[in-house]
């Protein structure tokens, strides 16, 4: 089952993190960036039904693509 | 004079020309089986309704294989087929073998893959064999089975101008070079052809995806000591095409593919300067070569809604359509005709109800969904449709170069596997201790056995194999024979880890397509009948 409660130890700082690795990229590397990354996780996960429920979650509600 | 019988491609092999036949001074004349179209499937499915002893004729508007290579790569199972169809020792002597291939990306090696890893089998993965030399090849069984008896006919340029179908029989009209004739047949195969004329004459559906891209197809011919494997470029620096595929076939030809995009002019395209330039590119300065073939096509994914309408049957292209990624048309197209050929002919002899032919429609249905999915996600890999698909796409190259999970998920084409039918209704019980590759619905996969190999030793009809069971002598029901096949896995790992896992003996139902219908530990004459019956009365 996907894990929507805290699993961060430090938050602050793995989220950080997070931006910096984006610093000094155009936004189609950024882009680029995070999709490896959604690879990179989503292979770790490795678990069809937490990954499912994780796209659900992302996925803007009611799937108009307006958000 | 006129040509009533417009001929709309040139012919590489002239096979079966044109001879008048009694029936065109007759009224209709009635046959139990004619097959419309005598390419690949319907070549296949008269050599196996022949040799099965079931009269087929054959109509097709020309005399002969059609010029050009087109389908290329003819898969494991297909050879398997056609090897008890008597045409697999001509193709796999000309055809060049291979089972291997590696995928680029730009000009790096991203990884190679073996499709065939597993030792043990009769067959490779894939021979690559021109069209026109698949269909000769037929046609020599066809010609061997003639000269012993099966009773096949095939009349060239037989265009049907019509066909009518009825509760008991399908009419047809017929034109010829000397005018037109008329015909009855207690069933109608149509393998006619992505364009199939039966079907659109018939306003049956024919559903699916277009997939917005051209690909240019050149074969070409050269001396060069490339591999015999598939190769393949993403984004290839040589800049020829948004992908590219080298492909080595027979007779120094090779299959060269480009992606060029949605948007081009396909007259400039084909123009052979602007096509050398593009193979120049990717092969380098000072290589000498002949453009033997060339073609730009662009491709859809969609099917029928039913393969079976009353007395008239689909089967190949005229039934779905795919991809070339996986090489899932010609391959998937033997398969109908593999699964159909005894349906039809258990009925045609009263051993079975027509209802069995309705478990054609629905095993190869599902064949054909399994090809259209994995067609379809391949040409989505290749060819993204949004930018965020090409970003994941790109994302997924870049990884690979380094992360080896990536690789599993670049999709250059998942090649041609056999459907494995789970969930028809013809499979009868499975054994939980005994391996999941062959469960009912399976293909038997292959395995040597003494000199030779399994798949060889099962019958034209149904075969019971015993492994390290005991058999009864003969086994009829209703005039059905059922072939009895006892070997021993002890000394034989391959047949041991192919058939019985951890049971120490089993009883194989084996259907006449080597498809699996059940299997025991044991032999149970009650079982067996009861799984024979649940086929026979399907």
């Amino acid at each position: 089952m996907l894990i929507t409660e805290p699993n961060l130890h430090n938050p602050d700082e793995i989220y950080a993190r997070l931006i910096a690795a984006h610093d000094g990229l155009s936004e189609a590397e950024s882009h680029a960036l995070n999709a490896r990354l959604v690879l990179i996780l989503m292979n770790h996960i490795g678990n069809h039904a937490i990954l499912t429920e994780a796209l659900g979650h992302a996925r803007p509600t009611g799937g108009t693509g307006q958000n | 004079m006129q040509d009533l019988v417009e001929q709309r491609y040139d012919i590489a092999f002239r096979m079966y020309p044109y001879v008048r036949s009694a029936d065109q001074d007759a009224a209709a004349v009635r046959h139990p089986v004619i097959v419309i179209g005598g390419r690949p499937i319907g070549l296949a499915t008269a050599l196996d309704l022949g040799l099965r002893g079931v009269p087929v004729l054959v109509l097709d508007d020309h005399e002969g294989a059609g010029l050009g290579s087109r389908a290329i790569c003819f898969a494991k199972r297909t050879l398997e087929i056609c090897d008890r169809l008597g045409a697999a020792e001509a193709m796999l002597g000309k055809g060049v073998l291979w089972n291997t291939g590696k995928v680029f990306h730009d000009d790096r090696l991203l990884y190679e893959f073996n499709l065939q890893p597993e030792s043990g089998h009769a067959f490779p993965a894939f021979i690559n064999l021109q069209q026109p030399w698949f269909e000769k090849f037929l046609h020599d069984a066809i010609l061997q089975a003639q000269a012993n008896g099966a009773p096949i006919e095939i009349r060239g340029r037989n265009r049907v101008e019509a066909v009518t179908p009825s509760a008991e029989h399908v009419a047809l009209e017929v034109m010829t070079p000397e005018g037109p004739y008329r015909l009855e047949a207690d069933w109608l195969v149509a393998c006619d052809g992505a364009r199939s004329p039966t079907r659109n004459g018939l306003g049956l559906d024919f559903k699916g995806r277009v997939f917005e891209d051209n690909f240019l197809i050149a074969d070409i011919r050269m001396k060069a000591d490339f591999p015999t494997e598939r190769w393949f470029w993403f984004e290839p620096h040589f800049k020829s095409g948004d992908s590219a595929l080298l492909h080595k076939q027979p007779d120094d030809i090779w299959r060269i593919d480009f992606q060029l995009g949605w948007n081009i002019d396909r007259k400039t395209e084909l123009e052979p300067a602007n096509i050398r330039a593009r193979v120049d590119a990717m092969l380098g300065p000072n290589v000498d070569y002949a453009l033997e073939w060339t073609s730009i096509y662009t491709f859809q994914c969609r099917r029928m809604d039913s393969f079976r309408h009353g007395r008239v049957l689909f089967a190949g292209d005229s039934a779905h359509q795919v991809s070339p990624f996986g090489a899932r048309g010609a391959n998937s197209g033997i398969q109908d005709v593999d699964n159909l050929g005894w349906k039809l002919a258990l009925v045609l002899g009263g051993m079975a109800p027509d209802s069995l032919l309705d478990t054609y429609d629905a095993e190869r249905v599902c064949a054909a969904d399994e090809n259209i999915l994995n067609s379809t996600r391949a040409t989505d890999f290749i060819t993204p449709k949004s930018p965020m698909s090409k970003m994941f796409r790109n994302a997924v190259l870049d990884l690979a170069h380094h992360l080896p999970f990536a690789r599993t998920i670049v999709n250059s084409g998942r090649l041609s596997v056999p459907c494995i039918y789970d969930g028809s209704r013809l499979n009868g019980p499975d054994h939980p201790k005994m391996p999941r590759r062959s469960r009912p619905g399976s293909p038997c996969p292959d395995a040597p056995l003494g000199d030779g190999w399994l798949l060889e030793e099962l019958g034209r009809g149904f075969t019971l194999l015993a492994i390290d069971a005991a058999l009864p002598e003969a086994i009829k029901i209703k005039g059905l024979t059922v072939q009895r096949l006892s070997v021993s896995a002890l000394a034989n790992a391959a047949l041991r880890d192919r058939y019985l896992g951890a049971a120490t003996s089993a009883v194989y139902l084996v259907r006449p397509d080597q498809h699996v219908a059940a299997r025991w530990e044991r032999y149970d004459e009650t079982e067996v009948l009861a799984a024979l019956a649940r086929i026979c009365t399907a």
